[in-house]
């Protein structure tokens, strides 16, 4: 008896020492704020002359190949720090974590970023469900999660995640832009929808159907399948069924390919095929066979580094250059290292016009862009976003395949003025 | 009714498929009495060296048996260096080595060709043989042909040579086996050899149909087991029959059973594998075990 009570004293005070270390290791990350005008906001990890950022990617894993993203953020931000005398004369480090495509690894690795790194802010978590793993954490940290790379459209909905922005064009967005080609095109289309059956799937399949209300085209057969799933032949046969002279392809890389060389097997059924931005990479083209995937439409956002169309264009000949001094190793050409100095460059305008070099001023930066032209992006798209709008990217151009890459064709389509608001 | 022929197709095309790994699962059954999950990634392994040897510019065929013949001499030497420490342990163990195995050569499989998918030279014509409205696949027809040629030789292999029975008498009773003089060490390398053969020749089978990439194999492996299940885990006339019924009745449950669609598709060879472990656990074509008392 008189053991055990002794036993819990210690434990009362063991206790009682964790949560005062706790207490006052809180305090001291709470004293990192800043002063004058935007005092009380927090300045962990920026000071006058460095600016810290964390970023999560796939570099090993299944999804891997998303890992070239960082090489040309770093790039960028090498060739900003070595030429530019870094972001307001600020120099980046930008540090890069590996999750594997693995939700718990991300929430891992943005606890040891936010802890242990004391970055300033998140730029970029890569992938839907790491970033759902994760935003829970940085907004209770009220660390801002910066710039997502996912198209899920609950990035921008949601409210109770004010430091969490996406920046891609979102799913319903793309959605929007194939309902309105096929609205001016093929206004009695029948549509055959393939999809993946999760988040991602139902986000542009719920977005297509809402964008065709009122309008001639109708879905006339869905199907849908499961990432575990061997092949999606049976799905693409029984679409094949329903007739329908539309067929919308909403998957990831592999069931892209399979459904594409699906379709070019079928002679019968000759849709006019859309893929959605997220398989319409040339890796995902190229093992079907160019000559199978000719016409194809699918629509993008962001500079081609392969088209020959920006040859000359001053951002695409700068990216080139800077690729090569800063990435050696890196080829230009795939185009997730154009996406990355993007999206770089889309930070460094949205730090450039913060209010406040502190946690809060980067949060209300980045729901006040207005009309913010990144160069690496297609002309005509640009960055917007406000009080009630979390979506900086909303528009995107059509594209279709013709001999061995895309070409770009009809106008940029703004998919808030031709919809209005995601969501409503 | 020509659709629903064309579904039985469909079906017994992805069923070929299925049942070409299940057959690997069965010789490895039948020869250690154990069940190898890493089979269907060391079926995708084979096939990446196989797609490195015609990327190289060598021709399919002679890649082919150049594959074979390596995929025989690994699946020896993986069971001499990481089965055969194990030997003698509870069954749980080798298989929990199996899973080992799986993640493994899944993880050294993008390591070495990234997770990039590729596309994969198809041995067979494209094209389809039409009759009466109905579509077969010459790629189909040659699964076919194929995995009835493995599972014949299978049979025979078991049946009818004097290796066979020495490894019907392994699987059996290991110590009794050494004890009338059978060489178990190379019995079980031999059977780990001939599983990564026969796994090897599914892989090329199907990944000009799946595209080749590190996690081709991983749903096929799930509807193999449901058919090994089915047709019974030591016959090979079961598990092409078992292969072939799960693909019929996923496509067809998929085709026209409403609720189920292609959500629950791959609900079907679970529920296969329950039904079949209640009401007849050794499976339609497989013997029970029968132990003296």
């Amino acid at each position: 008896m008189r053991v055990s009570a002794l036993g819990c004293t210690a434990v009362t005070a063991l206790l009682l020492l964790a949560a005062t270390a706790c207490g006052g290791r809180e305090e001291n990350g709470a004293a990192a704020t800043a002063t004058g005008a935007c005092q009380g906001q927090q300045t962990t990890g920026i000071t006058a002359t460095g600016i810290k950022l964390g970023g999560i990617y796939p570099l090993s894993g299944p999804a891997s190949a998303y890992g070239d993203i960082p090489k040309g953020i770093k790039a960028y931000f090498d060739y900003v720090n070595a030429e530019k005398n870094g972001i307001g004369g600020r120099k980046v480090e930008f540090v890069v974590r590996d999750d594997g495509y693995q939700p718990p690894k991300a929430v891992e690795e943005a606890r040891r970023l936010v802890e242990q790194e004391q970055v300033f802010a998140l730029f970029q978590t890569l992938g839907t469900p790491s970033t759902t793993a994760t935003w829970d954490y940085t907004n209770q940290r009220k660390v801002p999660q910066v710039f997502v790379a996912t198209g899920a459209s609950v990035w921008g909905s949601d409210k109770a995640h004010p430091w969490t922005i996406g920046w891609q064009p979102n799913y319903i967005s793309e959605a929007r832009v194939y309902a309105q080609y096929l609205k001016e095109e093929r206004p009695d289309a029948k549509v055959a929808v393939l999809y993946q059956n999760d988040d991602f799937g139902d986000d542009l399949l719920g977005g297509f159907k809402k964008a065709i209300e009122g309008s001639g085209i109708q879905v006339v057969a869905e199907q849908s399948y499961e990432v575990s799933d061997p092949s999606v032949d049976p799905q693409m046969r029984n679409l094949a069924q329903s007739d329908a002279d539309v067929l919308l392809n909403v998957t990831t890389p592999k069931f892209g390919s399979q459904a594409l060389a699906a379709d070019a097997r079928n002679t019968g059924w000759n849709p006019l095929h859309i893929v959605n931005n997220v398989a319409a990479s040339i890796t995902v083209l190229q093992p079907v066979g160019f000559e199978n995937v000719q016409g194809v439409v699918s629509s993008t956002y962001y500079k081609d580094p392969n088209d020959p169309k920006w040859a000359s264009d001053p951002e695409m000949t700068l990216y080139k250059a800077k690729m090569g001094q800063y990435a050696p190793d890196a080829d230009p050409s795939i185009p997730y290292h154009a996406f990355g100095w993007a999206v770089a460059s889309s930070f460094h305008k949205a730090m450039e016009a913060a209010k406040c070099p502190t946690r809060e001023g980067l949060r209300d930066s980045m729901r006040n862009l207005q009309n913010v032209q990144v160069d690496m992006l297609l002309p005509g798209v640009t960055m917007n976003t406000g009080a009630d709008d979390g979506f900086p990217i909303e528009s995107m151009q059509l594209m279709e395949f013709k001999g061995e890459r895309w070409e770009l064709f009809g106008d940029v389509i703004d998919t808030r003025q031709e919809f209005g608001p995601v969501g409503e | 009714m020509v659709g629903f022929l064309q579904q039985i197709v469909e079906g017994l095309g992805a069923g070929a498929i299925y049942a070409s790994l299940a057959l690997a699962l069965v010789l490895i059954y039948r020869f250690t009495g154990i069940v190898n999950f890493a089979q269907g990634e060391m079926a995708m392994f084979a096939t990446y060296i196989a797609w490195q040897f015609t990327a190289a510019g060598v021709p399919f065929w002679l890649a082919l048996v150049l594959t074979l013949a390596l995929s025989f001499v690994g699946g020896m030497l993986i069971e001499r260096v990481v089965i055969r420490p194990v030997e003698g342990a509870p069954e749980l163990t080798v298989v929990i080595v199996t899973v080992g195995l799986f993640i493994f050569v899944n993880a050294a499989a993008g390591w070495i060709w990234t997770f990039l998918i590729k596309d994969f030279p198809n041995p067979f014509p494209a094209g389809a043989f039409e009759a009466g409205g109905l579509h077969v696949g010459y790629s189909t027809l040659g699964i076919l042909a194929v995995v009835g040629l493995v599972m014949g030789l299978l049979y025979l292999l078991f049946q009818h040579t004097r290796i066979g029975l020495g490894m019907r008498a392994v699987a059996a009773n290991p110590e009794s086996a050494r004890l009338v003089g059978i060489r178990v060490g190379w019995t079980l390398a031999l059977g780990w050899g001939l599983a990564a053969t026969v796994g090897a020749v599914s892989g090329i089978l199907v990944a000009p149909l799946l595209f080749l990439e590190p996690n081709m194999m991983g749903g096929v492996l799930i509807y193999a087991f449901a058919a090994a299940t089915l047709g019974g885990f030591d016959s090979p006339v079961g598990a092409v029959a078992g292969g072939l019924i799960v693909g019929v009745a996923e496509t067809l449950a998929g085709a026209y059973v409403g609720f189920v669609g292609s959500d629950l598709k791959v609900g079907v060879p679970l529920v296969i594998i329950l039904g079949v472990l209640l009401l007849r656990p050794q499976g339609l074509f497989g013997r029970a075990v029968v132990e003296r008392a």
